[in-house]
């Protein structure tokens, strides 16, 4: 009977391909819902282009088309000025779940996975069933060349249904992706239209275009010309490894000792510090850590997490810059006033990261509603789950009516700008769909100090516009009253009114009169 | 006369045009006309108005609007007395409303407010509306056996048909030729008015009676303490059996708390109520016309029973009590319901005769 069962059982084990994967890990990859796929197509492509840009010290400028094939049929076109992807690596890089540059590097940068565009074309394929399209130049010496592209599910390969050189006009370097998806196009707070607003006003270096279905352009120009300075690639510090990974790293290291291995592969981790750790761990520090088992790892790191260490370098993160970011939101917003801060950065388990913010006021920023709350994370637009971030939580928990501002459930009302960019080495997403940042106290820390500087300049503003705006008032309302009061005493006292018009104006002129003090 | 009204407002006019050349923020004081600014004078037994005075500001967000309401108030009637001509009140306030060029902003937009304007013109220089040559509406009626002279005509009370003579809202310039009348009544409705002098009760009683139409009038109240003080008649007050009723009679006697710097030339600390109280309601079998109080009735009732000249009068708080326990309130026309004659012919000459007036 028992047999039978196992028997049957073992029938049903097999391999999964990358298709059932995708199936089943869809709403991990953001493929959930047919509006956020669209998205989500965009969004990994865009990322790609920007860090591509940047990596290759390019002022980024990127176009994107949308247009509607069907009812819910989309052809998504990104192109881009990077410096294109050399023709032997472009079907792995599209054509190949998990294969990239970015994972397990401590470097601050867009994507964490290698997972996204292959992702977008696996799901074009499966809802579509058609191949994409890239096309991608690495230099004016050479053509451009263009492939038409599917992944073989079952294997996790690249499979190249067409492969020739483009002979029609193409820029010198940059890469062309075009790729049919089902869909949805959906306007508001969550749609392509906001995210690529948004995605400008993280990246003020770069020019994007942009065409939605409705056939509607809308041109974000350069902002600043110079790219943000160079984030550097840190080893880990040992706070923020996890144990399966620290033993993953521990076999794969070139150390050739378990102390060597610490000091090494890790930051902030000093000879004697190492010796220390193996001592309580009573391991010998020459051992290697390809010899070590799982438990005697586990106490080499429960030791190294206990150990006193210095904080990581915190010189590897690139903010965007206060100044930038007021330049950024000033031009899209045109905004009365703003106001911004970029933290100094802090560390959150061993990650440094920093916070900055720039809020704005006015200009065409919708009076009636709520804040626009702009979520950035390493300079990527966060557009859904905005009740579960870091960030939202951080505004929701400034006391708004301290600097003078209305609120409802937290969030300014008015014509307020939120902007909110967390930069770091790891950001600490709430869930492998990078929507929301996890709110670490240290961040939710760093975030509402950030809002309450920029909240005080704000609310310093604010306090003056409305002096400002009831000093013109009052000054109106007794301008306007001052020559009927002249005809009444005209006539009361035989003195000519314009000489009491005159009179009165020096009055008005003394910024406090006696008398005046329900100056309400 | 005129010619003293006339200096008080060149005055006002004179001191803030100084004011004003002198850059300071120009500025009238206006005795406080509320509760809190009276004073119940127990020998006078009237309503004084004690020294409290707010300080009104042209160059105050909160003042302006009213401050050049009360100037162009004191403008109006200059231009008045120096044409030696009468407004009424309803006319003064077409007179000072206008727009404010490149506004929307009127000077006046309610006539309460140019009403309130005036008032506040008449503390500030202590002078009479009358005297500002502003009128109220004629609004009230007399009848009995007089006989006076008004602007050079002479006019019998007693031979005016059915309407009796109108009361202008000025009656300082009447003269009283003869006066045959043993005590004035005083009502409140026109309607009962009416009813007894086609009764013609004024000859039968030998009274006057007089009329107003709810609270009686400047010029009302003026003819009654006249016809009081020159002729030493006696006041009765015949009203609704109400709290409303009721400070209709406190204001003639005590005078009002808006013009309680008038009640010199107003009040008649002696008159007297003589309906409808709340005996009357069993007396003359009333009860079925009772009218459910409302709470803004019970509120007035509690409010009126509070008030100092009422607080210590025993009588009077024996009636608000009754009131109470009676729980409604009952018009003079419920009387008809006894007889259409009753109010001429039994209510008034029994109660007269009785001497049952509350005081």
């Amino acid at each position: 009977m028992v047999d039978n069962i196992a028997e049957k059982m073992s029938k049903g084990l097999r391999e999964i391909s990358v298709a059932e994967f995708f199936e089943k890990n869809r709403h991990l990859l953001g493929f959930d819902n047919p509006a956020k796929a669209l998205l989500t197509v965009v969004k990994e492509a865009v990322d790609n282009s920007l860090d591509a840009c940047e990596e290759a010290d390019i002022l980024p400028e990127i176009k994107v088309k949308i247009v509607q094939k069907g009812e819910d049929r989309f052809k998504v076109i990104i192109q881009d000025n990077g410096p294109g992807i050399i023709k032997d690596k472009i079907p792995r890089v599209f054509g190949k779940l998990l294969y990239g540059s970015k994972f397990h590097k401590m470097q601050q940068g867009r994507g964490q996975q290698g997972i996204g565009i292959s992702a977008a074309v696996l799901y074009s394929q499966l809802t579509t069933g058609k191949p994409t399209i890239i096309r991608s130049r690495i230099s004016g010496k050479k053509d451009p060349h263009e492939f038409h592209l599917r992944i073989d599910t079952v294997k996790n390969e690249p499979h190249i249904i067409k492969d020739f050189v483009y002979d029609k006009n193409f820029p010198d370097h940059g890469i062309y992706v075009e790729m049919e998806i089902e869909g949805s196009f959906k306007r508001g707070k969550r749609s392509v239209d906001e995210y690529i607003k948004q995605t400008a006003l993280a990246n003020p270096a770069a020019k994007i275009s942009y065409q939605n279905p409705y056939k509607e352009r809308f041109s974000y120009p350069r902002i600043v010309n110079k790219l943000p300075k160079k984030a550097k690639s840190i080893k880990p510090h040992p706070y923020g490894v996890e144990l399966g990974v620290f033993e993953r790293m521990a076999k794969s290291t070139h150390a050739r000792s378990i102390a060597g291995f610490m000091t090494t592969d890790f930051s902030r981790v000093g000879l004697e510090t190492a010796k220390q750790v193996c001592k309580l761990a009573k391991i010998n520090p020459s051992t290697s850590s390809h010899a070590l088992g799982h438990d005697e790892l586990e106490k080499v790191w429960r030791n190294l997490q206990k150990a006193k260490l210095m904080k990581p370098p915190l010189d590897c993160l690139s903010p965007i810059g206060a100044s930038v970011l007021e330049k950024a939101v000033l031009k899209d917003t045109k905004c009365e006033f703003v106001t911004s801060i970029t933290r100094p950065p802090s560390v959150y388990r061993g990650n440094p990261f920093g916070i900055e913010v720039c809020i704005g006021y006015g200009g065409n920023i919708a009076k009636e509603k709520s804040a626009d709350i702009v979520r950035i994370a390493n300079r990527v637009p966060l557009i859904h789950e905005a009740s579960a971030c870091a960030i939202t939580k951080g505004i929701k928990g400034i006391d708004w009516r301290h600097y003078k501002m209305e609120h409802n459930n937290g969030i300014p009302s008015g014509p307020f700008i939120i902007m909110v960019h967390m930069y770091s080495t790891w950001i600490p997403y709430t869930s492998e769909g990078k929507e929301a940042i996890d709110a670490y106290p240290v961040i939710l820390k760093e975030v509402k100090l950030a809002i309450q500087d920029c909240a005080r300049k704000m609310g310093r503003f604010l306090a003056g516009k409305r002096k400002r705006h009831l000093e013109s008032k009052r000054q109106s309302l007794f301008e306007k009253y001052i020559p009927e009061l002249a005809i009444s005493l005209e006539k009361l006292s035989d003195v000519k009114k314009q000489i009491i018009i005159d009179d009165l104006g020096k009055i008005i002129k003394k910024p406090v009169v006696e008398g005046e003090v329900n100056g309400k | 006369m005129a010619n003293e009204t006339k200096k008080k407002l060149d005055r006002l006019g004179k001191d803030l045009v100084k004011q004003i050349s002198e850059k300071k923020n120009p500025s009238v004081e206006v005795p406080i006309r509320s509760l809190s600014n009276i004073h119940f004078n127990k020998q006078k037994r009237m309503l004084e108005m004690k020294s409290g005075k707010s300080k009104r500001f042209f160059f105050n967000v909160a003042h302006v609007r009213k401050f050049v309401q009360t100037t162009e108030a004191a403008a109006v009637a200059k231009e008045l007395l120096e044409a030696d001509k009468h407004l009424s009140l309803r006319q003064t306030f077409y007179k000072i409303k206008r727009t404010i060029p490149g506004t929307s902003i009127n000077i006046v937009d309610e006539q309460s407010e140019s009403n309130d304007a005036i008032e506040d013109l008449e503390l500030i220089i202590g002078a009479p509306r009358e005297k500002l040559n502003i009128n109220a509406n004629k609004n009230g009626s007399v009848a009995g056996h007089v006989v006076i002279k008004d602007r050079g005509d002479t006019i019998d009370w007693s031979r005016l048909g059915s309407g009796g003579w109108a009361i202008p809202s000025n009656v300082e310039n009447i003269e009283f030729k003869k006066v045959n009348a043993k005590f004035v009544i005083y009502m409140e409705k026109a309607a009962e008015w009416e009813t007894l002098h086609e009764d013609k009760v004024w000859n039968k009683l030998n009274c006057i009676i007089m009329c107003s139409q709810g609270q009686a009038t400047r010029g009302v109240r003026r003819l009654l303490k006249r016809l009081h003080e020159e002729f030493k008649l006696p006041v009765y007050v015949l009203v609704d059996g109400d709290p409303w009723g009721v400070y209709i009679y406190s204001v003639i006697k005590y005078g009002s708390i808006s013009l309680a710097h008038m009640s010199d030339s107003l009040a008649i600390p002696s008159a007297r109520m003589i309906g409808l109280t709340a005996d009357d309601v069993e007396k003359y079998n009333l009860k079925k016309n009772l009218i459910k109080f409302k709470d803004i009735d019970k509120k007035r009732i509690k409010q009126i029973s509070n008030y100092e000249w009422f607080r210590d009068n025993k009588p009077w708080q024996r009636q608000f009590t009754k009131w109470k326990k009676l729980g409604g309130k009952v018009e003079l026309a419920a009387l008809t319901a006894n007889g259409l004659s009753f109010m001429s012919q039994k209510y008034l000459p029994e109660k007269i005769r009785k001497k049952e007036f509350l005081d």
